[in-house]
């Protein structure tokens, strides 16, 4: 839905009654809740954290757009951070947690390694971005991302919220939203959905 | 530059007349050690020759020799050279004894040879794999062992270079992704392993307590998501009630390689990635890493580019610590207030680095010979300030809010008790061995680069509790803006790089060590040259790593909640530890 349209109410004010009545639509009024407190998982990575600490602390305070209150608890949380490089030892627990964010959830994947697995993509240990196992709403670039990188990504992201109607967003739909199913760590990352595949390869072999 | 202290010439012909040889290959040094004479020789080295420091332990595959060779670095804890001793075994039945009940610093350095080469240390009491998981198929810095998304041995790869004919590494493997299995692997009939060998080995302690009621044990898990374990690290431990009766740390969370990524880089190329290591004082891994190379190269650096590598790597020093003081006064439960004004003053340091290398944290700003560019105008006047006037201020005020705080003393002395003695066993470095009161510092016991010409103290603290490991690190800022002092008012004009700036360098074959005094404790990059373009074997000893060694045995009777608040005075960075 266009932004427009879903932020307007289409019915006009009488004169008097300016100043005293506004008219706002249940998404713009929903919306303007949700992005004005978006609680970010505390869960830090790699060296991308250190600038996401940096961007908490005060010279850069992103507190300024509701989003201090950095929960330890998954459940809490309304935001992952993946600030850093996703590695295959990290992978099942990083869907785990994603997993247990309750909706409606956002992930950002802050910095190269995250979003495409950065410097160290050819390692053997490494997974080629995050959004191979989880879902992502906002990427931002940089090694690391600057906090300046970082807060115009949140504030990205605050535009994503902007756009979305309660009508069709995911988790007011009717049904269960199903779970991402968590990786293994075999001889190598198995993803479950390869499980298949890698049978039939195997009785070739 | 320093002149390096020459290593004494040690006969061992008399005292082991059988066993011991000289390393006598073209560029390398020190002894070569029967297997089985190993643990005689390094007792001896440690209780008759003064080298009582096991720094380093690392595995080399020489696969075209069809030879592993395992590689220690000892030191003398009074100062002076080191001395480098190796083991050498056949590459498909490589078994060599683990020097546990000499050194038990080499617990997780054997571990991880095991774990990335494939080295079995015979006597080790708890040999698994450390930074991968287990199960996992292979050795990986094994030369034959190639990862999924392999495309040759060295860079630069032909596919970007000269053409640049690129293509994601995703569209040439199997399955899309960084994976790859064995070839009869059938995931729908194997088991996995799990961590069955993690809690086997946490349930081996003794239950010293046999008086009164009978409980049961329970295993807790902290990490890796957990607020107070400064990254992706994990602790497991078995309680007894509230006390730890067993504790090992389980890291490799965030184990990207850096080994394996930096034997296939050309040697200019790793200069970005030691950034990486520890990535809060990445100056002082371009400096660890520029000496080993030089060091092989046998390249001078001029005196200007001397004095600016000394101002970054004691800035980055300050920093560090204080970055680290606001962080282990987080777990102390000072939530973020004393991190909010160390942070704001780091960010005063950050400017600095930005200002000269263009990047806050990866600087990347060293070069073999020198430096990528000379101080910008105005650098040397911002320095100046901090070093004289705001930091020394901030410090004392620091001191002063902190120091005397009744809950920080009543959590902090006197608990996580590690002796000198406990620290030198335990291959401990940095502040966690000084605060013990061992002085031992490299930038005096070992001097390298200019540091022998600057007047300061090695910060000594005696009681190696949290405590002490708290105020060495403010004592350390205070000797560092001590250097930052000096150094800015002797800073001479000049050149900043030997020769012309090049690319690609050329590095004669054979061996070095370069270690420097990282702002948590010694940082070494050892090196081997075959000659070509890329270094054969690139291994970093991380002080972040090693000082965990003692961890666990430091844990033993605390109770759970003091772990927090030692893992904060140890001080470690995630990338670091794991690479």
């Amino acid at each position: 839905m266009e932004n427009k349209d879903l932020n307007s109410p289409g019915y006009e004010i009488p004169d008097d009654m300016q100043g005293v009545v506004s008219i706002t639509t249940m998404d713009r009024i929903y919306n303007w809740g949700r992005r004005s407190s978006v609680w970010p998982l505390m869960f830090g990575l790699a060296c991308c954290a250190i600038e996401m600490i940096c961007t908490a602390a005060s010279r850069y305070d992103f507190s300024r757009f509701g989003m201090e209150v950095m929960r330890p608890s998954p459940r809490q949380a309304d935001m992952m951070l993946v600030s850093g490089t996703v590695t295959k030892k990290m992978a099942p627990t990083i869907v785990r947690l994603y997993n247990q964010m309750p909706e409606p959830k956002y992930v950002v994947a802050m910095g190269a390694c995250a979003s495409g697995g950065g410097p160290f993509k050819e390692g053997y240990n490494v997974v080629s971005g995050v959004d191979k196992l989880i879902p992502v709403d906002v990427y931002v670039p940089g090694c690391p991302p600057t906090p300046q990188a970082l807060i115009n990504g949140l504030i990205k992201l605050q535009e994503l919220i902007d756009t979305q109607s309660i009508k069709q967003v995911r988790w007011y739909q009717k049904g269960e939203l199903a779970a991402v199913p968590i990786p293994i760590l075999g001889p190598d990352l198995i993803y479950q959905r390869d499980i298949p595949a890698i049978h039939d390869a195997g009785k070739e072999a | 530059m320093a002149t390096p202290i020459e290593a004494p010439t040690l006969d061992f012909s008399s005292r082991f007349p059988e066993g011991v040889v000289a390393d006598e290959r073209k560029g390398f040094e020190g002894y070569i050690v029967d297997a089985d004479k190993l643990i005689e020789f390094a007792t001896a080295l440690r209780d008759e020759f003064g080298y009582d420091y096991l720094s380093s332990v690392t595995g080399v595959d020489y696969v075209a020799e069809e030879m592993l060779e395992v590689v220690y670095h000892a030191y003398k804890t009074i100062g002076g050279a080191g001395l480098v001793y190796k083991v050498q075994v056949a590459r498909d039945k490589a078994e060599v004894p683990s020097l546990y009940d000499v050194f038990p610093g080499a617990d997780f350095q054997e571990r991880e040879a095991w774990d990335l080469m494939g080295i079995k240390f015979t006597g080790h009491p708890d040999l698994r794999r450390i930074l991968l998981w287990e199960g996992f198929d292979g050795h990986p810095l094994r030369k034959d062992w190639q990862e999924a998304y392999y495309e040759a041995d060295v860079k630069p790869f032909k596919s970007r270079w000269p053409e640049g004919n690129f293509y994601r590494s995703e569209e040439k493997v199997d399955y899309k992704a960084n994976v790859k299995y064995p070839g009869n692997f059938d995931p729908e009939k194997w088991v996995p392993e799990g961590e069955d060998a993690l809690y086997g080995s946490l349930a081996k302690y003794e239950d010293t307590d046999t008086s009164g009621l009978k409980t049961d044990h329970i295993t807790v898990n902290l990490g890796p998501q957990h607020p107070s374990t400064h990254g992706v690290f994990r602790i497991a431990a078995t309680l007894d009630g509230e006390t730890i009766m067993n504790m090992k740390p389980v890291m490799g969370y965030l184990h990207r390689n850096h080994e394996k990524i930096g034997e296939r880089n050309t040697y200019l190329q790793n200069m970005p990635f030691t950034d990486r290591l520890d990535y809060l004082s990445s100056m002082s891994n371009n400096f660890g890493y520029a000496l080993a190379v030089e060091k092989l190269m046998n390249i001078e650096v001029p005196e200007r580019a001397e004095y600016i590598r000394v101002l970054m790597a004691e800035l980055t020093r300050v920093q560090n610590h204080l970055f680290a003081i606001g962080m282990f006064l987080n777990d102390l439960g000072a939530f973020f207030t004393p991190s909010l004004y160390a942070i704001e003053e780091r960010e005063l340091v950050l400017d600095i680095f930005e200002m000269v290398s263009g990047s806050r944290m990866m600087c990347n700003y060293f070069r073999f010979g020198g430096l990528a560019r000379d101080l910008p105008e105005g650098a040397l006047t911002m320095i100046r300030g901090l070093a004289f006037e705001r930091l020394p201020r901030k410090v004392d005020e620091m001191d002063r809010f902190l120091s005397d705080n009744e809950i920080l003393r009543s959590r902090t002395v006197g608990q996580g008790y590690l002796s000198a003695e406990d620290a030198i066993r335990y291959s401990a470095a940095g502040p966690m061995l000084r605060a013990s009161g061992v002085p031992y510092d490299i930038r005096r016991a070992d001097p390298y680069s200019i540091y022998d010409r600057f007047d300061f103290n090695v910060a000594v603290r005696q009681n190696g509790d949290i405590f002490d490991r708290y105020i060495i690190r403010l004592d350390e800022i205070r000797e560092s803006l001590r250097i930052i002092q000096q150094a800015v008012e002797q800073i001479p004009e000049g050149p900043i790089q030997t020769g012309k700036p090049q690319y690609q360098v050329r590095v004669p074959a054979g061996e070095s060590y370069g270690r420097v005094e990282g702002p948590k404790g010694e940082l070494g990059f050892y090196v081997v040259s075959d000659g070509k373009a890329n270094p054969y074997r690139y291994h970093v000893r991380a002080p972040s790593f090693i000082n965990l060694t003692a961890f666990g045995p430091m844990c033993q009777g605390l109770k759970i909640a003091d772990v927090v608040a030692v893992l904060g005075s140890i001080d470690i960075v995630l990338g670091e530890t794991d690479r």
